[in-house]
């Protein structure tokens, strides 16, 4: 559906896209994680056609960004960063507005209105001005507009920010819903939320992709990267050279705290020490007061691979 | 082309739906309905539109950056630009649309004043040829003004910018033809053609001069292709 090859964007001497290439494959919902700046918005913008790469190559349904640059722009529904939307129009006739401009035929445009309107929870406001609507509400005219042409792909940046709790929820649903027959591209600094709609996530630091692999390929990572919590009472600096000597430890940290030891170790691929640990401590005759096995979390994962350089 | 009507349709909405264009038309309304007063009272009735014309052309000058500032600046500021420019329409349309918002918008302003050529009409004996020019005229006037305040609007992202700097532009063209009497020679003609004003005195006084038609429209082609590659300076940036 969607290939990129090195692509590069430039701001005035700030290279905010530095060489990215990635595919999405029709049907996939992929989620773009990255902090603020990273080049999220700036590559989603790109693929919607809305400004040509520096240097490098994208293509949407097979058709050149610039190049065709109209057939792209008439396959896809795309919502901006903060959703502009004409203040001074009122939302069925903001939605009637879009729907001719996106050649919705004439025949089917009513029909069509209501159904995002349905969709979109925006039965009550349909005759709102949209400058009286509130934040949540506006974000969800901004997505019943992006979808009222029935696009084969879905730009979606930020799709749930400031919304509340709730409207998090029924955006999500309605996200992975609409997933089920579309291509959708989201970005979002939220992680729990790429962990429940997308299938493929990409994340981007400082213009480059930093990790790009599916969710349960994350989880695996992620896995991998465990750590064990220990409180152990005992002599410290032996203890810490024990467990330094226990096959598939990579790195040992201890702290203090009221003659109690408190150690954090990190092993090789994740690897489940916790039973030499337990043999090493009965041996010794240590007093193991707790022990557990933290499995990173994306989070951690993100953090990391965002704050490498 | 296609998307032009609707297109045209929500700029033109929004004129309407914001305070600035029923101040300007109050404004208009009065400042000409006072010269039209003041005109009535000391000028012979064939006369009088003649003068009306002239200075609607004034106000023109004044009132179009006001009309254009808006255009492109505030759907940059707004980034509803954004949303505009990934909907499958092209930049031509996109520029005129706006423009023709625009004029019809001008041409809404204007049509009240034919109230005074009613009444001139029914108690006096105006040239109704001189007026009909007079008015087209006006029109193509306004049109380039327009067109000028369009291509400013492309380039800002801020209204008053955009309406400050069309304004200067529009005075310096105004003022060409006054000043072009003190020009070197071979600096004279060339001036006095390229002011806006001389032109539309051959509209007032019933003349249809191909010249004059054809400077006004060129005017307009040339600065809505400028606005169409304003458009597109977001591309190379």
């Amino acid at each position: 559906m969607i290939e990129v090859s090195h692509l590069t964007k430039q701001f005035a001497g700030v290279k905010a896209v530095d060489d990215i290439s990635f595919n999405v494959q029709p049907g996939e919902i992929l989620g773009f994680l990255g902090p603020n700046g990273a080049g999220k918005t700036t590559t989603m913008r790109i693929l919607a056609c809305f400004m040509p790469p520096t240097t490098g190559q994208a293509t949407v349904g097979g058709h050149d960004v610039v190049t065709r640059s109209l057939t792209v722009r008439r396959m896809l529904g795309y919502l901006p960063e903060n959703v502009p939307l004409y203040p001074e129009m009122r939302v069925n006739e903001y939605l009637k507005f879009r729907a001719k401009l996106k050649r919705v035929p004439t025949s089917e445009r009513a029909g069509r209105i209501s159904q995002v309107l349905d969709q979109c929870g925006l039965n009550d406001v349909r005759s709102k001005i949209i400058g009286h609507l509130s934040k949540g509400y506006r974000q969800r005219v901004g997505l019943a507009e992006a979808i009222i042409s029935n696009p084969k792909l879905l730009i979606l940046d930020e799709p749930t920010i400031g919304l509340d709790p709730n409207q998090i929820r029924q955006v999500r649903a309605l996200i992975k819903q609409l997933g089920q027959e579309r291509t959708i591209i989201l970005s979002t600094h939220i992680l729990p939320e790429v962990e429940m709609i997308c299938n493929r996530v990409i994340i981007i630091n400082q213009g480059r992709i930093a990790a790009m692999d599916t969710i349960d390929g994350l989880a695996r990572t992620a896995q991998s990267q465990a750590k064990i919590n220990v409180e152990i009472r005992g002599p410290g600096a032996e203890i810490q050279r024990t467990f330094e000597n226990i096959p598939g430890v990579k790195n040992v940290s201890r702290e203090e705290k009221n003659k109690i030891n408190m150690f954090l170790i990190e092993t090789e691929d994740g690897r489940d020490i916790r039973e030499a640990i337990y043999q090493s401590a009965v041996k010794n005759k240590w007093v193991l007061l707790e022990m557990k096995r933290t499995s990173a979390t994306l989070e951690d994962l993100f953090v990391k691979v965002t704050a490498r350089e | 082309m296609i998307n032009i009507p609707n297109l045209t349709k929500r700029e033109l909405l929004s004129y309407f739906f914001s305070p600035l264009a029923y101040v300007i038309m109050t404004v208009f309304l009065l400042v000409i309905g006072f010269f039209f007063y003041a005109a009535l009272s000391e000028s012979s009735n064939s006369q009088v539109m003649k003068e009306v014309l002239g200075l609607m052309a004034f106000i023109t000058l004044i009132i179009s950056p006001m009309i254009t500032m808006r255009l492109v600046a505030e759907e940059k500021k707004s980034g509803t630009i954004e949303m505009l420019m990934t909907a499958p329409v092209t930049d031509f349309e996109v520029i005129c649309s706006k423009f023709l918002a625009a004029l019809v918008f001008y041409v809404f302003l204007i049509l009240p004043t034919l109230a005074y050529v009613v009444l001139l009409l029914v108690w006096g004996n105006p040239d109704i040829g001189s007026l009909l020019t007079g008015y087209l005229g006006l029109i193509l006037l306004a049109g380039v003004f327009l067109s000028i305040g369009l291509f400013v609007s492309t380039l800002s992202t801020n209204q008053i910018v955009a309406a400050v700097v069309t304004f200067v532009i529009l005075i310096l063209g105004w003022l060409l033809g006054y000043l072009s009497a003190s020009f070197p020679s071979f600096l004279k003609e060339v001036a006095a053609y390229a002011g806006f004003i001389e032109h539309l005195f051959n509209f007032t006084k019933g003349l249809i001069d191909s010249r004059d038609i054809i400077y006004y429209l060129s005017l307009i082609v040339f600065f809505l292709f400028l606005s169409i590659r304003g458009l597109e300076i977001r591309r190379w940036k």
